[in-house]
């Protein structure tokens, strides 16, 4: 893999009255796939429409309709599974998952159930720089989504909205290889960054663009690594799934809550039972929602409207050679190429847009330099007035030109930034060097006026200069007198030399 | 009655075409003796509004065109209820569907619209096509126009077209569709004296149709002889990017393949079908179409279909399957027929009550078989190596289409029956029904019943010849052969 070396975490490692406990996790992620229509009707997919507008025939399952895929979302699940660095199925096969519920109108969601498009994969979660888990993937199918049933609306009657029955998902299902809480917001952090990179999924949380499921168990020290060995999932503990999360913050509380509740379970000598689970975030706590013995049975069949899914190499091919770089090999190059941390490297990569406004501004000048004007600068005032990276007021030419003049001392550093500020303001799209001319920014680099100037500072301050020589760390004084008295305009690399000179410092 | 309603398709389409004859007038014709014909049962929604409106477009049209029109311009069709024409009540026979007027239309009938044809009526059937006698539909049983000689009982025309299959038979139009899941349309065009023609799976649009088993069903045209069936197919095929699996292939002009030459064609004829307990009438027809065959110069070789006795149960667990999961939409909630709930009723009890109501009882036992083969703990056992088994017959078929061109076989094991008489039968007797036509259907080949005599009540027999996949051309090819050396002209007696 094209990633940086990294250890592996710790498990997290949860004390409990009689002894170390330890977190299995494994997860499901639902991810939207950024298509215009459905997964098989021409029914828009936009978020946010009156009830029931986007819906077709198809979707509303009337007599004698039937699903036409959308080469569109196989392409996607394609992306994403080589952005997961994983085995593209060239035949996979769609089924029908059979129960009742009124937001599913065919009475079965069209699923892949045991020929998914995408098979084994990884994902390189990163914890911090150097640590980094690798979680595995078992598989990613296509899937149709359901409707939304509204019960809170009338005290008598559900409601039902069809604009999201047969939106496309991707499940994304892993192995259960995340070992604690944090572990599993970033897993679904480091999805989210790289189905963004890919453009198949926009990641929205809010939306429900992104929802996980989480599988969680818990185990004693030990247990895991001889599942790991065996592949034995006896020796993990009972899993819980608590569904449909759509936040990280809450991932991690749903799982701490719950690893604790089903610790405090074994610990009372009693054992886990395997349910479905629902998080209240108001609560802070899961709460059943069926047990095993609840669970459908689903009659899966391959749904006899869709011939087998059937794509050549020649295809794969041309999908991963448009794939745009992805996170972990950016991330590796910009710490090479730029000789930046790999922390830097990790906020500049954060966001494809990110990264790319960087490369801009990095273009022919120092790409440390570039990097700690773009994260400080740049990033610092984005994130203080909540915009992202395409709403800059300042573009990357301009924040390039700033550099510019700060690297050739036409302008000090501090002067930079305010002309940042000036850019980002009441001179929107100016050109940072006419700007410093017409404003006369310009810093003074001229020895001969500098001297002038610490010259009078001294004279006028004897006895400052006694203490200075006594105390050098005094010299700053002088430097900030001739400061003020240049109007901030020297060159304050100069000045300090110069001062330092002068006192025989 | 006029005289206009014998016309074949071809027949009025030379008339037509040379402006001998209007469509408005074939059309009223045809609207007279379905009004003359309730006693038939065929018909389940009449359209003469509709059927007016379209042969007046349709003269404009020959006006027009002369003979450039299409074969089908002005020609008064029935539709089986299971497809869905826009506007016009499309219930596939069933009370679940009260009420529904579909705001589209099937591919099929669009086609055949576009080609100028006149919609005369939808046409009675089985419910959600399932049955072999027309008596499980919402509307009553469809009636056979045949009668045994010197018997006033009346006879099924077999299901689940059977309004089609009636409506033919008795010239209430002068073709009509309907669709074949396990012999659907052939099994009624043999109980008629009429020609049914069950294309490959794929050659014919799904979309519109409302679905029972959808890797088996497929439409065909049932037609007074083989000629109009070419006619009509070619009217009614061709690639639909709604239906994935409609086959993307040329739609060859059936009706010039027909040459009735088929010296030097290779006739298989399956020992398999030979089957214990066979009427003897049955078996001298079919021997009397093998020497018809070989009289026109073909030949005919035995042949084996190894797997032909699981064919049956193999497709009463997949049909099923299909239908369980395809007829879960039918819950209430957006069409169709909803049940009055009571206090504390929940979701539950509105799919309950509605089911109940709306399904009668042959699809309800359908619906449970096939929720049962695919559930937890069964599927392998049932629907897995049913489709196994589906496998075998395929391949069955294609070794033995290594040598042979075409297939003869009865088309079914009976002539028509009493409608009631199998009412208190085991649902099995009346599954037998297909023994000849279900295996044409699990391995998706063409199939064509032509009626071929009489028994000796004077009921019509047919035999079934089974082409090659996409094979439809060469296959009617030998229908034409057959149905030309059987020279059948019986018709039924108007009693109705």
């Amino acid at each position: 893999m094209e990633a940086l070396d990294y250890r592996e975490p710790q498990a997290k490692v949860l004390h409990g009255a009689q002894g170390d406990w330890e977190i299995v996790i494994g997860m499901e992620v639902h991810a939207q796939v950024l298509s215009k229509s459905k997964l098989f009707s021409g029914a828009s997919t936009a978020f946010g429409a009156e009830p029931n507008t986007n819906v077709s025939l198809v979707d509303a399952a009337m007599p004698g309709m039937l699903p036409v895929i959308n080469d569109f979302c196989v392409e996607q699940a394609v992306r994403a599974g080589l952005g997961l660095n994983a085995r593209i199925n060239l035949r996979s096969v769609f089924d029908r998952k059979n129960y009742f519920y009124p937001d599913l109108p065919q009475g079965y969601q069209i699923s892949q159930f045991k020929h998914p498009i995408v098979g084994e994969g990884e994902v390189l979660v990163d914890m911090e720089p150097g640590v980094a888990r690798k979680v595995r993937i078992e598989r990613i199918h296509l899937e149709q989504d359901a409707g939304k049933s509204i019960h809170d609306m009338d005290p008598s009657l559900s409601f039902v909205d069809l604009n999201r029955t047969g939106v496309a998902l991707m499940e994304i299902v892993s192995r259960p290889d995340i070992r604690g809480p944090e572990e599993a917001a970033e897993y679904v952090r480091k999805l989210r960054q790289i189905l963004r990179y890919l453009g198949a999924c926009d990641g929205n949380m809010q939306e429900g663009s992104l929802r996980a499921d989480v599988n969680v168990s818990v185990c004693k020290p030990g247990d895991y690594e001889r599942f790991r060995e065996t592949g034995d999932f006896s020796v993990l503990g009972t899993r819980c799934e608590i569904k449909n999360m759509n936040s990280m913050r809450f991932i991690q509380q749903a799982i701490d809550y719950e690893a604790r509740r089903q610790i405090a379970i074994l610990e009372d000598g009693g054992s886990v039972d395997q349910e479905t689970r629902l998080y209240d975030p108001n609560k802070g706590e899961t709460r059943s929602m069926r047990s095993k013995e609840e669970a459908h049975d689903y009659r899966y069949f391959p749904d006899p409207d869709l011939l087998p899914l059937e794509i050549d190499e020649a295809y794969v091919a041309r999908v991963r050679d448009s794939l745009p770089e992805l996170p972990d090999a950016k991330k590796k190059r910009f710490v090479e190429a730029y000789g930046m941390t790999e922390y830097d490297a990790s906020v500049l990569t954060a966001e494809h847009e990110n990264a790319a406004f960087f490369e801009a501004v990095a273009e022919g000048r120092d790409g440390k330099t570039a990097a700690n004007w773009v994260i400080n600068e740049l990033f610092g005032r984005l994130n203080k007035e909540g915009h992202s990276i395409d709403e800059s007021p300042v573009s990357a030419q301009q924040l390039g030109g700033v550099i510019d003049l700060v690297s050739s001392d036409a302008i000090s550093g501090k002067g930079g930034k305010d002309v940042l500020d000036l850019l980002w303001s009441e001179e929107k799209g100016a050109d940072p060097a006419e700007l410093v001319e017409r404003k006369g920014m310009k810093q003074v680099s001229d020895t001969g006026a500098i001297e002038a100037a610490v010259d009078e500072v001294i004279a006028a301050n004897p006895d400052k200069v006694a203490q200075a020589q006594e105390k050098p760390s005094l010299a700053g004084w002088f430097v900030g007198q001739v400061m003020k008295a240049t109007g901030g305009k020297a060159n304050p690399k100069a000045v300090n030399q110069i001062v330092r000179e002068k006192l025989g410092v | 009655m006029s005289d206009l309603t014998r016309l074949t398709i071809a027949e009025a389409r030379a008339k037509l075409r040379a402006r001998e004859i209007t469509s408005v007038e074939l059309t009223e014709a045809c609207l007279a003796a379905v009004d003359a014909a309730d006693a038939l049962n065929a018909v389940s929604a009449k359209t003469p509004q509709k059927a007016r409106e379209m042969a007046a477009a349709a003269d404009a049209r020959l006006s027009a065109e002369g003979e450039g029109a299409p074969s089908l311009c002005g020609i008064p069709l029935g539709i089986k209820d299971l497809f869905c024409t826009e506007g016009v009540a499309s219930q596939a026979a069933s009370n679940i569907l009260e009420g529904f007027r579909p705001p589209y239309e099937s591919t099929v009938t669009a086609r055949l619209w576009e080609r100028g044809a006149v919609m005369v009526g939808k046409l009675n059937m089985d419910e959600f096509a399932m049955g072999s006698s027309n008596e499980t539909s919402c509307y009553g049983p469809a009636v056979n126009p045949w009668r045994a000689k010197g018997s006033n009982r009346d006879l099924t025309p077999g299901g689940s077209s059977g309004g089609s299959a009636s409506a033919v038979a008795a010239e209430l139009c002068l073709g009509a569709t309907g669709t074949d899941t396990g012999g659907s349309i052939r099994q009624p065009a043999a109980f008629t004296g009429i020609v049914g023609v069950k294309p490959t799976y794929g050659r014919c649009s799904r979309f519109g149709i409302v679905a029972f088993a959808s890797s088996l069903d497929q439409a065909g045209p049932m037609a007074k002889t083989v000629r109009d069936a070419a006619i009509m197919l070619e009217g009614m095929a061709g690639f639909d990017p709604k239906d994935s699996t409609s086959a993307d292939l040329a739609v060859p002009d059936f009706e010039a393949a027909l040459t009735g030459d088929i010296r030097g064609k290779t006739i298989g004829i399956p020992k398999e079908y030979r089957m214990e307990g066979m009427p003897a009438e049955i078996d001298a027809l079919w021997d009397r179409g093998a020497q018809m065959l070989r009289d026109a110069g073909a030949k005919t070789v035995e042949i084996s279909l190894p797997h032909t006795k699981y064919a049956l149960p193999a497709y009463y667990v997949i049909a099923p399957a299909e239908a369980s999961s395809n007829l879960a939409r039918y819950d209430g909630v957006r069409f169709g027929h909803r049940a009055k709930l009571g206090a504390g009723d929940a979701i539950v009890d509105l799919y309950e009550k509605s089911r109940a109501e709306g399904f009668g009882p042959e699809v309800q036992r359908r619906v449970m078989i096939g929720a049962y083969v695919l559930s937890a703990g069964y599927y392998d056992a049932y629907y897995l190596r049913a489709q196994k088994v589906r496998t075998l017959i395929k391949r069955d078929f294609e070794q033995a289409f290594e040598t042979v061109d075409a297939i003869l076989t009865p088309a079914t094991p009976s002539a028509a029956f009493g409608i009631g008489e199998m009412a208190d039968a085991d649902p099995v007797a009346m599954y037998l029904n297909d023994v000849f036509t279900v295996t044409v259907n699990l391995a998706g080949l063409p199939g064509a019943a032509v009626p071929t005599g009489v028994d000796s009540s004077g009921l019509p027999l047919g035999l079934q010849i089974i082409g090659k996949p996409w094979g439809e051309a060469e296959m009617l090819d030998i229908a034409y052969a057959l149905e030309r050396s059987a020279g059948f002209t019986a018709r039924p007696d108007r009693w109705w």
